[in-house]
């Protein structure tokens, strides 16, 4: 049975015909996935169902959907949602400058002949001419592509509507034109912070997958990856600092209080460069103090890692 | 031996039994999903399960205890996923005596570690029918309004900006002649409003009163977040969102593990703010804090917390039930921390009250 999955019908290209193909071609574009988020990006893949990903921010829920676009040769288009965005800036729009424009030219060039026939001009004002595509129909409209729909939490309640088409059948219906269905239609990587709940309509259409912080030798293997030109000391100093700060309010912890915000993957890697500007083969205390701005965004926080570094170096 | 769909499918059912809402689709995707997979696979049917059946981090825990009975042996993740990830960030402590915070499952996060927790279940059956009939009309009464705030985006208006999009198509429709000038402003938006009800020993004569007013903000103001504190915290919002009140009491009163406990505000709030308010819940928002302010862990505490909620809230309101009654005064240790950080202390010891309390956040 497992193996009947091996058969792909993947129009656009070849799919990774395993979790661990996939895991593979990510870890080619320098994306290391754990087991469980290369099986559910597999099965988003072959399923050609959307994909949910939520977890703290910094986790790397974007950088998949960019490592899924560069694995599978296919364009990414990025959709940054927001309070207050809409189907206009989201879907499609009409060219209204432009339509108005083309009013005119039929009015000047009919001459005063024939009568004006309304409906040749209606239906020539709403023709694909006019249409402007936003990221989802852009997606839609391109042969290979993965759509990522980044921080769905930011957008309004009434957006996760305008979603739920292009979610649940992979197609856009414009009301003047007709559906627009993709001959091989776009993987869809949705990612939220979870600011906000997310409604069940939209969840029950895709796969779900909380993404965690990665494990320390992953964390090194990802600095590793990223930055060829760490040494592999410093690299493993800091991946051990910044999860020693992640930990920071437990028991065990050398930090005794919680950090207002634990430092993501991205900050990692913002560190270990930070360090290579300056020339840092290894991380020291002092070093480590003037750098902290790369992992710390909260006075707070700046020193309560300040006073701890020493431990947190240690450890 | 059971066929495998059998098999899958009547473990979609028990994790629905668990407490998960699975619903038919879901299960059919999970069939399709473990089927892809391999069902030799005990990782990967893992993997498809709680990709298709969950939607909710919350419920891993649960997931989890259902994969092991129903299939034996340890779910494969290493660690346990749940405790790690539900975790305020980096806040996660085993031990009940440190006074740590630590996350349980599903939505209760708890900050115990009082030395005696109260674990006690709520009984609301226990008001008379005719007792009941009358609160509930006393209620239905109230008219909370939302707090506006202006919004990003813009609305047809009599005056404002020039909207040139509306005027155009104006024109348009008017065949090319230019028509009259249409005009956009900003609209405006409701403000998220977030109740924090202490449902602390100290408390207990007022909790009951002070949920059902959550009830109504929570029907009447969609948006509305309510999450209980004295030792734990339990969010309530989704058992307050039923129609009828004494169902969305009873949902809320099951929930809430530490009624009539300790209360250790500035440890719940710590809890509050790392795992929901800065991401979002707290940002902009109204903010009112319903306690009598007796505070049994660190005042010092207290008041760091609420000076970071004041930084995120936009306006934060005190409801304290003693404040309407004569000779008080703001004396106990977690009035004091909080004095700061609060921008308007309310009464809250009567229906009177509450509808003055709905004036102020309305104007907020």
């Amino acid at each position: 049975m497992s193996h009947a999955s091996a058969m792909v019908d993947d129009a656009a290209g070849s799919a990774p015909v395993s979790p661990q193909a996939l895991a593979d071609a990510l870890a080619a574009t320098g994306y290391l996935a754990d087991d469980g988020l290369a099986t559910v990006a597999w099965l988003a893949v072959t399923m050609r169902r959307p994909l949910f990903l939520e977890g703290e921010p910094g986790t790397g829920k974007t950088a998949l959907a960019e490592a899924l676009a560069q694995a599978g040769d296919a364009e990414l288009i990025r959709l940054q949602c927001y309070e207050g965005i809409d189907a206009a800036q989201a879907l499609y729009d009409w060219d209204f400058p432009r339509q108005i424009l083309h009013l005119r030219a039929v009015e000047a060039t009919r001459g005063d002949r024939q009568a004006l026939d309304t409906d040749e001009v209606e239906g020539s004002l709403y023709s694909e001419r006019f249409l402007l595509a936003r990221p989802i129909l852009q997606a839609l409209r391109t042969p290979r592509a993965v759509l990522l729909v980044d921080e769905i939490d930011r957008a309004d309640d009434e957006f996760e509507a305008f979603l739920l088409e292009v979610l649940s059948t992979g197609s856009v219906t414009i009301p003047e034109l007709g559906t627009v269905t993709p001959a091989s239609p776009p993987l869809i990587v949705l990612t939220s912070n979870r600011t906000r709940e997310v409604h069940d309509a939209l969840k029950r259409r895709c796969l779900y997958h909380w993404v965690e912080h990665p494990s320390l030798a992953r964390e090194v293997e990802i600095i590793r990856r990223r930055l060829p030109r760490a040494p592999t000391l410093l690299a493993q100093q800091v991946a051990r600092a910044v999860h020693g700060m992640r930990e920071a309010g437990s028991p065990s912890a050398v930090m005794p209080a919680a950090l207002l915000k634990p430092p993501g993957v991205a900050e990692s890697l913002d560190w270990v460069r930070c360090l290579l500007e300056l020339g840092s083969r290894e991380l020291d205390v002092e070093t480590a103090a003037r750098t902290l701005g790369a992992v710390c965004k909260y006075r707070e926080d700046t020193d309560r890692v300040r006073d701890a570094l020493d431990r947190l170096l240690a450890a | 031996m059971t066929d495998p769909e059998t098999l899958l499918a009547g473990f979609a059912l028990a994790v629905r039994s668990a407490g998960v809402p699975v619903t038919a689709d879901r299960t059919h995707s999970f069939i399709d999903a473990a089927a892809r997979v391999g069902l030799g696979d005990a990782e990967g049917v893992y993997w498809a399960g709680r990709a298709t059946l969950l939607g909710d981090h919350d419920h891993v825990v649960a997931y989890d205890r259902v994969f092991r009975a129903w299939f034996g042996g340890e779910s494969p993740t290493r660690r346990a996923p749940a405790a790690r990830a539900a975790a305020p960030p980096g806040g996660l402590g085993e031990d009940a005596a440190g006074g740590t915070v630590q996350v349980q499952d599903a939505v209760t996060v708890r900050a115990a570690a009082s030395a005696v927790d109260v674990l006690r279940h709520r009984d609301i059956a226990a008001l008379t029918p005719v007792e009941r009939a009358m609160l509930g009309e006393l209620f239905a009464r109230l008219r909370p309004r939302a707090p506006l705030r202006r919004a990003r985006r813009l609305r047809p208006a009599t005056r404002g900006r020039l909207d040139p999009r509306r005027t155009l198509r104006e024109e348009l429709r008017q065949g090319g002649e230019p028509a009259g000038l249409r005009y956009r402003r900003r609209a405006r938006r409701p403000r998220r409003v977030v109740l924090l009800l202490d449902v602390s020993g100290s408390m207990s004569s007022y909790a009951d009163e002070l949920l059902r007013l959550a009830h109504v903000w929570v029907r009447r103001l969609p948006g509305t977040e309510v999450f209980t504190v004295g030792t734990r915290l339990t969010r309530v919002t989704r058992a307050l969102r039923a129609l009828d009140a004494e169902q969305a009491l009873r949902g809320a009163g099951e929930q809430v593990p530490d009624w009539s406990g300790g209360t250790r505000l500035g440890e719940v709030l710590q809890a509050f703010l790392d795992r929901w308010g800065q991401r979002g819940t707290a940002r902009g928002a109204v903010i009112v804090v319903c306690s009598d302010g007796w505070e049994r862990g660190d005042p010092a505490l207290l008041g760091e917390q609420m000076a970071r909620l004041r930084r995120l809230a936009h306006r934060v309101i005190w409801l304290n039930p003693h404040r309407g009654k004569p000779g008080y005064a703001p004396v106990q240790a977690g009035i004091i921390a909080s004095w700061p950080s609060i921008d308007q202390l309310v009464a809250g010891h009567s229906l009177a009250a509450f509808a003055d309390l709905e004036e102020v956040v309305a104007n907020a």
